[in-house]
């Protein structure tokens, strides 16, 4: 375990009520810095709750949130808007695709941007040699990010025409483009083919491993968890049952119990 | 104190028609979450029809109560024909499109039905005939209170709609379906219910309720033109949301308190303003509780 | 084929039951007169019959296309509108014909044309600037005609009150508008696509009540007069000059909206703006500030609105509240719907088409609105995209001095 490394996301004890139901009930949570965290559990366990709980959708009943983003000074983010996180350095996906569909991939990837960048009303207008430098380098760092998901060749593609399998990839390349240090993965390999989550796979710890990014994801894909991920917690009825390494969390009784007559289906 | 009387009474009568067409807008966007902005036209063609029947059968020398029975029936048939053929045309096409296109598409219809009336019928103000007829024991009450037999029958006639309405969504097979599609749509299709004729239904019942709403205004204030739609429509889907959208005992409660409201500032602010007051009550209930009085706060999906 | 033509009868047949009691009977409730109009079901039927073919037709075509399409995974951009924007060689010599047409205009025709020519120039800055609302950021504003009226009304009581000039007052009432876009803005930025309409229909209506019931400071319903034309280095000018100057104006004024909405529509702004349109969740997960840029593209639109409200009180010279309804948003919204969200071109077409058509054709003025509301239904139906799609820039791979394809 990574005890030792820089914890860049420490959540404690979250909880979140809707109404009178407990999605998620106190459940307690680390990254540490490089680290590949999967984040399983039951369809309905609560683990996309807890990521909008994360991200600033929605605000938790309960609990604490802490970020220590690298080189700068430790924060709480209970309750932030969803861009002042991604602002932070955290970015995040969808399990059920949310490409801005009638864009192009490249715009969709420049959105991505959006937070790094300045350009006002006036700038805009004007259009001087700051904004062109900036749009150009926006244009620049963008494609680099395609070329990295593969999908170069449909930059001018609208999103919405995109096969699955790429519209996941392309919604990884927007995260990144906000410079993250922690990305956040919804089932990012959920309705791809075997071929497909191999890529996946690979594109995951190629991202982990070049751009020095740790990622927490949700996945039901046994196979590609265990292979990638470094920890595993798991979640059920929203209460964390289980944590620890792939090897420790294959063998851990409660967690089979949970996943009886679930995990077949998910190879 | 009897100036109050007479502000509350008036509010009364006014938020009932306000709840008779909420309830259209409210059952429509329960189902298909559009805003149905040609509803408070399909409550002006019901008047209209209502003052065309009517004043045909005057002059073929009905009389009476016969004639605000047909006049209230034909509307009534007429308003479920438009609100039908109405989804089928502008909205049904719609279904899957994204949410702009089905909401500009009912503005078009609002447009469209409007100026249809404009030019079929008459630009300037219709004088519409008296069918309620006077009851003698509501004259002292009337002195009191200014409420008189065409109120009195508007609120007689909005509570007996109204709980027909419930009586027909609570223990009806159509009304069982209806509360189906709104939980969830592909559920309800799933298990066996038609959805395009639940659909239809639901615009149908919303017409006819409408269009008694239309028959009622127009006997009791005396004259209707092709524009009453309009601010009836404004007016009837800031009570829906006032008593929270999708919700029908909601529209019922958010007429009468719109109603009320509106009387009440008129009386004692500026009738001048009366509209701006009406609107205003809107944009303050959407932001401090958009879900309404009696809705419940609904989390978007992630 | 015969099954079609039954269905087509029986469709016949169930409009003229429809219509019957509306477009047949007219009554006079005070005289006791009935007029039937049997005639009238002759048209609804013959029109319902072919028009139901018409529908059948086109909603078969729309079904083949949305098939072809999930095929080829793509639009094809090979209508007219696409070769004449995309082309060179078609593009330029339009261009200069345009902008020769456009300029020999007032010299060609007379001033009742050159004014009418005005008003629809209006109308065109009035489009772009609510595309940037409705077809950009996505937000559905019924009561646009507002930010016009204050803009409209902020000259001509400046003017009265403080007598300032018109060119004082053009930036003025455009900063009013914008700012009376952010004020409204305010209290509705959390409010979904359809509330939101309802609102602005609202505040679109207020404005209008608002002006005509504060006597003392709007004059309410009499309206303002005697506002001045726009001046010229204070030369004194008949009113064909004046008419010919305001022309001259205004097609300056379209450039530069032109110039700007453009440049915006490319940027980081107006990316932002569309990402927003797309999906509101996504959009702030990809750490956009939603609230600002809602405001700003509220404020953007309504400055244009606001700016153009000047001229039009100018070349009027008189204004009252019956100038600003409903009905104006409507219009502007039917330009945005038909001309396509987002697309500039097709924005200016509409304007030009929906403000002249009316005022060129008179029997078909009365039916103008009939006309527009339908417009709307069968846009949405058949091409949401509008007459000319908004087509999306692309942008050079790695090649930093490389310009990009225009959009």
């Amino acid at each position: 375990m990574a005890e030792t490394a820089e914890k860049l996301l420490e959540v404690r004890e979250l909880t979140m009520d809707f109404g009178g139901l407990r999605a998620v009930d106190s459940v307690t949570l680390e990254v540490a810095a490089g680290e590949i965290v999967a984040l399983i559990g039951p369809n309905g366990a609560g683990k996309t709750t807890f990521f909008n709980c994360v991200t600033g959708i929605y605000k938790p009943t309960r609990g604490e949130i802490l970020v220590n983003p690298p080189g700068r000074k430790k924060q709480k983010i209970n309750g932030y808007k969803p861009n002042r996180v991604t602002g932070i350095g955290m970015a995040r996906t969808f399990q059920n695709i949310r490409l801005f569909q009638n864009m192009t991939v490249l715009e969709n990837v420049m959105i991505g941007r959006h937070c790094r960048t300045t350009t006002s009303i006036v700038g805009a207008i004007l259009r001087g040699p700051a904004t062109k430098r900036q749009e150009r380098e926006t244009i620049d760092r963008s494609y680099e990010l395609l070329e990295k998901v593969g999908l170069v060749e449909f930059a001018d593609e609208f999103a919405k025409n995109l096969p699955y399998g790429a519209q996941r990839r392309l919604e990884i390349a927007r995260a990144m483009a906000t410079d993250p240090f922690l990305l956040l993965l919804d089932e990012p390999a959920a309705g791809m083919n075997p071929q497909e989550t191999r890529e996946l796979d690979e594109l995951i710890v190629k991202i982990s491993k070049d751009e020095e990014i740790s990622i927490l994801l949700i996945e039901h894909d046994m196979k590609l968890v265990m292979n990638i991920s470094d920890r595993i917690y798991v979640m059920e009825y929203g209460k964390k049952i289980a944590k620890g390494s792939p090897q420790e969390i294959r063998s851990n009784p409660k967690v089979i119990e949970a996943y009886l007559g679930e995990g077949g289906d998910d190879a | 104190m009897d100036y109050f009387l007479e502000l509350v009474c008036s509010g009364l009568v006014r938020g009932s028609i306000y709840a008779l067409i909420a309830l259209g807008y409210t059952m429509v966007y329960g189902i298909i979450q559009l805003i149905n902005f040609a509803h408070g036209e399909i409550y002006m063609i019901g008047a209209f029809v209502a003052l065309i029947v009517s004043g045909v059968l005057t002059i073929y020398g009905f009389s009476g109560v016969s004639i605000l029975v047909l006049a209230a029936l034909i509307a009534a048939i007429y308003a479920a024909a438009y609100g039908y053929t109405l989804e089928k045309i502008a909205y049904r096409p719609l279904r899957t499109a994204p949410r702009l296109s089905p909401l500009i598409s009912a503005i078009g219809a609002s447009l469209f039905l409007q100026n249809y009336v404009l030019l079929a019928q008459t630009p300037d103000y219709l004088p519409f005939p008296e069918l309620i007829p006077e009851f003698a024991f509501m004259d002292p009450i009337a002195q009191r209170t200014g409420l008189g037999s065409a109120e009195l029958v508007i609120l007689v006639t909005s509570a007996v709609t109204m709980i027909g309405l419930t009586v027909l969504i609570k223990y009806t097979r159509i009304g069982k379906a209806m509360r189906a599609t709104q939980q969830d749509m592909t559920m309800a299709r799933l298990v066996g219910v038609n959805v395009d004729r639940v659909i239809s239904m639901t615009f149908v019942i919303g017409s006819v309720l409408a269009a008694i709403g239309g028959v009622l205004v127009g006997s009791s204030i005396g004259q209707i033109n092709f524009y009453i739609g309009f601010m009836a429509g404004v007016k009837a889907f800031t009570a829906a949301v006032l008593g929270g959208i999708g919700n029908i005992p909601g529209a019922a409660l958010g007429g009468l308190v719109l109603g009320l409201a509106e009387s009440l500032a008129a009386g004692y602010v500026s009738s001048a303003y009366e509209d701006v007051f009406a609107f205003g009550v809107l944009v303050i209930i959407l932001i401090l509780r958009p879900e309404g009085l009696l809705g419940k706060a609904v989390k978007q999906k992630v | 084929m015969l099954k079609n033509i039954k269905q087509s009868l029986l469709i016949a047949a169930w409009f003229v039951f429809l219509t019957f009691p509306l477009m047949v009977v007219k009554v006079n409730t005070l005289k006791h007169l009935v007029e039937w109009r049997w005639l009238n079901m002759l048209w609804v039927a013959l029109g319902a019959f072919f028009l139901s073919f018409i529908w059948r037709w086109a909603m078969e075509r729309k079904q083949l296309r949305s098939k072809a399409d999930e095929e080829s995974g793509g639009e094809d951009g090979t209508g007219l509108g696409h070769r004449l924007l995309h082309d060179p060689k078609l593009f330029r010599p339009a261009l200069v014909g345009l902008a020769a047409a456009a300029l020999l205009f007032p010299w060609v025709l007379d001033v009742y044309q050159v004014n009418i020519m005005v008003l629809a120039l209006i109308f065109v800055v009035l489009g772009l600037g609510l595309n940037i609302t409705v077809g950009l950021a996505g937000l559905l504003d019924l009561g646009y005609v507002a930010f016009f009226a204050v803009g409209a009304y902020s000259y001509a009581l400046i003017n009265q009150y403080y007598g300032l000039g018109f060119w004082t007052c053009l930036p003025v009432g455009g900063i009013i508008g914008a700012f009376l876009g952010v004020v409204l803005g305010f209290p509705i930025l959390r409010l979904r696509g359809d509330y939101l309409a309802i609102v602005t229909l609202g505040f679109g209506s207020i404005a209008k009540i608002v002006i005509e019931n504060w006597e003392d400071f709007t004059n309410g319903a009499k309206g303002v007069a005697n506002i001045p034309r726009p001046g010229l280095f204070g030369m004194e000018m008949n009113i064909d000059a004046a008419t010919t100057y305001t022309y001259y104006l205004m097609l300056l004024m379209v450039l530069f909206t032109i110039f700007v909405t453009n440049r915006l529509k490319d940027s980081r702004i107006g990316r932002a703006w569309m990402a927003l349109r797309e999906d509101e969740i996504a959009c702030v997960a990809m750490g956009v500030d939603m609230a600002r840029t809602k405001l700003s593209a509220y404020a953007f639109g309504a400055f244009w609105a606001g700016a153009v409200g000047v001229i039009f009180a100018a070349r009027n010279t008189y204004i009252n509240p019956n100038s600003f309804t409903f009905m104006e948003s409507a219009i502007v919204l039917s330009i945005v719907v038909l001309g396509g969200m987002g697309s500039i071109v097709g924005v200016i077409i509409a304007a030009l088409v929906l403000i002249l058509m009316p005022e060129y054709l008179r029997a078909f003025a009365d039916y103008r609105m009939l006309v527009f509301g339908a417009v709307m239904v069968l846009m949405m139906i058949f091409r949401p995209q509008g007459l000319i799609a908004n087509v999306r820039k692309t942008y050079a791979h790695r090649k930093p001095a490389a310009e990009e394809n225009n959009g």
